[in-house]
């Protein structure tokens, strides 16, 4: 994979912060999209977002992007007001659908968006191939888009909102609806830019790929960041010490959930879920269930995840 | 297993408003567009107008044309209509007829020449005199047709004094003198035939005077001479093939248009314009990018029309080059915007579909794309001119049919012009819905 060519227009800008959200409010309506929000980013920075459908956080991407006027607060990218032309050519954006042109191939797409952003000649040539290099599309660069498989359809998206060279990266949902293989080699193409330092706003519903790439997690909901921390960070202060038994257990009607919320712990399809600081307390649960008359089936235990941390936070409910 | 199927289709067909629309109302829509166009022509039948310049200034020839003017078909202009500059303008004269004629203003002028009323009849057309000439535009093959069917007409019924007087004459020459007797039986009858034909003199005089409505009509066989001669397009070939190859193609560039302008719906409904406006383009920019496209489309369309009809119809298409670009960027230029409009308006490709389809095909329907609009009422002419179709087959026409300079195009060019800028501008305002949230 080639080095990603740096634009050198915004290399003077190394002191600026990526990103500064101060403040930020945008109301539809009597909904309250995005309710008071401030993030800072650290050049080089992954930052996962993460939240409920609904939770604020494709408004808060389109504030970033330009694309929302909020009705309060300030958005700027490297010093720059969100929109204005200068913020627009550090950004880049990769939004989760797939905003190509069907009928014009990989390499003419990438060749459209260059130029939408005042790529010409040698520089624009220069960018489509790192670009066609980057997402593994050599083979199919001449290839109609609408005759590409799912997975080349999403790089070549990626590819895309890569092809001015921006210095800070919106991602959202890169992976929505392609293979295990096509996910793993999006996952390298992103490591691959982090390598060479791009800042990467990242938002998914997969847990697990956030915990591999971003360096630190904001989650969402209701308009707010209710946690911004690090993986590690996250779980310990939701959780500190504690780890979670899971365990599945038969007995009448009705007697299994009531014995569950009365030891303070959550029924889960079938499968109740407890809390504990240390494994001693495993026993003590056992014995439990059991005078309650209850017969266990099967029994885990798990040190929290990402995923524990946000239904934690966010609850179970569904949001839509 | 038929049922099911059956209900799936309805329930789908239910909620597809585009649909729904082109189904139902697309149809009603035109079946009482038309009605209007045509079932109304009852009440207000299509006057043809004409210009009628009285050279010969006879008893005769003010009675023929009196009556010409009492028929009804017929709209009859001795002068100009005031104007600030010009608020009494000077009668037509032959020379100023024939100019009106070619400039597209009258399909047809009537000229009664000096020395026609010494000989009025002419059965034969042996009258010795000069006969009356018609003055025709080729492109309105009707209206000659019609004025030459209602001068014979007039002739019968509003000068049965000359008539009779003139038959006498013809007897005298062919049979023979009369006999005393039947002489003053015949004076008798003149007389008679002179008060009724003096008394419709009168009656008409008003009419006369007002100097804007009568009737004609042409034929050289008839009871009165007339000779016909085609002052617009009597050199050329197929009269009607340059109005078609506008007609047909301003309707098919308004289709083409919001079809190619549909292309924004698309963009929005994938999230490439969300990806446009995040770049350097600007919707100003954007919508002007897509606007010049579609002007690129149109004048190619239309200039492969012409050029079809050149190689096939013998449509004299290079020696109106200059006439034909003007006409053309500014036609283009006028369905451009009014495609990128209509875009901005919808929603979807469905209801973009249902609308430009209603309106092209009304538009197509009123603005003479369809069929001439001087076949159709007064008033659905007037309505015409809401529409590009009507102002681009009147420059189209001046250009190929009239032989008429780029200058005298200022008037269509002005409207399309300002037609282009008033749509965009428009089209510009709703597409604010597409910038920000």
């Amino acid at each position: 994979m080639s080095t990603y060519p740096h634009s050198p227009s915004l290399s003077p800008l190394p002191l600026l912060s990526p990103l500064q959200v101060n403040a930020l409010v945008k109301r539809f309506g009597q909904v309250v999209a995005v309710d008071d929000i401030s993030l800072e980013m650290r050049a080089g920075e992954c930052l996962g977002l993460l939240g409920p459908n609904g939770a604020g956080k494709s408004t808060l991407i389109r504030a970033i992007a330009g694309r929302v006027i909020p009705d309060s607060g300030q958005v700027a990218i490297f010093g720059a007001s969100a929109g204005s032309p200068q913020a627009r050519a550090a950004l880049g954006w990769v939004p989760q659908d797939l905003a190509l042109y069907p009928r014009l191939s990989a390499t003419e797409n990438l060749r459209s968006f260059g130029s939408y952003y005042g790529l010409t000649g040698k520089k624009l040539d220069q960018a489509v191939t790192w670009c066609l290099d980057w997402a593994a599309l050599q083979d199919r660069a001449g290839d109609l888009v609408s005759t590409l498989s799912g997975g080349m359809k999403r790089r070549l998206n990626m590819a895309a909102g890569l092809i001015h060279q921006p210095r800070l990266v919106l991602m959202d949902e890169p992976t929505v609806g392609v293979d295990p293989q096509s996910r793993n080699r999006i996952f390298e193409m992103i490591e691959a830019l982090r390598a060479e330092g791009m800042t990467i706003i990242y938002t998914t519903h997969y847990m697990e790929e956030a915990e591999r790439l971003c360096d630190r997690i904001a989650i969402v909901d209701h308009g707010r960041i209710i946690a911004l921390d690090t993986r590690e960070a996250l779980v310990h202060t939701s959780f500190a010490s504690r780890s979670q038994v899971l365990a599945r257990l038969e007995g009448p009607p009705g007697k299994v959930s009531e014995w569950v919320e009365s030891r303070r712990g959550r029924l889960v399809e079938n499968t109740a879920e407890f809390t504990i600081e240390g494994p001693k307390e495993i026993a003590a649960l056992l014995d439990a269930a059991s005078d309650a008359g209850l017969e266990l089936v099967d029994l885990s235990l798990r040190r929290p995840n990402l995923e524990s941390v946000f239904l934690h936070l966010t609850g179970r409910e569904l949001r839509d | 297993m038929i049922t099911p199927i059956v209900r799936t289709a309805i329930l789908a067909l239910r909620r597809d408003r585009g649909s729904m629309v082109l189904s139902f109302v697309v149809p009603i829509a035109f079946f009482s567009i038309f009605a209007v166009i045509f079932g109304g022509q009852h009440d207000t039948v299509p006057k043809i107008k004409i210009i009628a310049v009285d050279e010969d200034q006879t008893s005769a020839s003010q009675q023929l044309l009196s009556g010409l003017e009492n028929d009804g078909s017929l709209t009859v202009l001795t002068k100009p209509a005031p104007t600030k500059e010009q608020p009494q303008p000077t009668p037509y004269t032959a020379a100023t007829a024939e100019d009106a004629v070619k400039a597209g203003d009258v399909s047809v002028a009537l000229i009664v020449p000096h020395g026609w009323g010494a000989n009025p009849i002419s059965f034969r057309g042996d009258s010795g005199a000069p006969s009356i000439q018609l003055l025709s535009d080729q492109s309105d093959v009707i209206a000659p047709q019609m004025v030459g069917g209602l001068l014979q007409k007039a002739a019968m019924t509003s000068m049965p004094y000359t008539m009779a007087e003139q038959g006498m004459k013809y007897t005298e020459q062919y049979l023979g003198a009369y006999t005393p007797e039947q002489r003053k039986k015949m004076e008798d009858t003149l007389d008679r035939l002179r008060h009724l034909q003096s008394d419709q003199g009168k009656g008409n005089a008003g009419s006369a005077s007002s100097s804007s409505t009568s009737s004609s009509g042409s034929n050289t066989g008839g009871i009165i001479a007339v000779t016909t001669r085609s002052v617009v397009g009597e050199n050329k070939k197929s009269p009607m093939i340059s109005f078609y190859a506008a007609a047909i193609g301003v309707m098919f560039l308004l289709f083409t248009s919001t079809g190619s302008a549909g292309a924004l719906l698309d963009e929005a409904e994938s999230g490439a314009l969300d990806r446009v406006l995040s770049s350097r383009i600007t919707m100003t920019g954007l919508l002007a990018g897509k606007l010049v496209f579609n002007i690129l489309l149109a004048f190619t369309q239309l200039t492969l029309m012409f050029l079809w009809a050149w190689a096939v119809f013998k449509l004299d298409f290079f020696t109106h080059i200059p006439g034909f670009i003007v006409m053309g960027l500014c036609t283009a230029f006028a369905v451009a915007a009014f495609g990128i409009l209509l875009a901005s308006v919808c929603r979807t490709r469905a209801q973009l579909g249902a609308l430009s389809t209603l309106l092209v095909l009304t538009m197509s329907a009123i603005g003479g794309s369809m069929f001439p609009r001087y076949l159709m009422s007064e008033a659905m002419q007037k309505a015409g001119l809401w529409t590009i179709n009507a102002w681009a087959i009147d420059g189209f026409t001046k250009v190929f049919w009239r032989d008429l300079p780029v200058t005298a195009l200022w008037q269509q060019v002005s409207v399309l012009l300002a037609i282009g800028i008033v749509l965009f501008a428009v089209a510009r305002r709703i597409a604010r819905r597409w910038e920000y949230a």
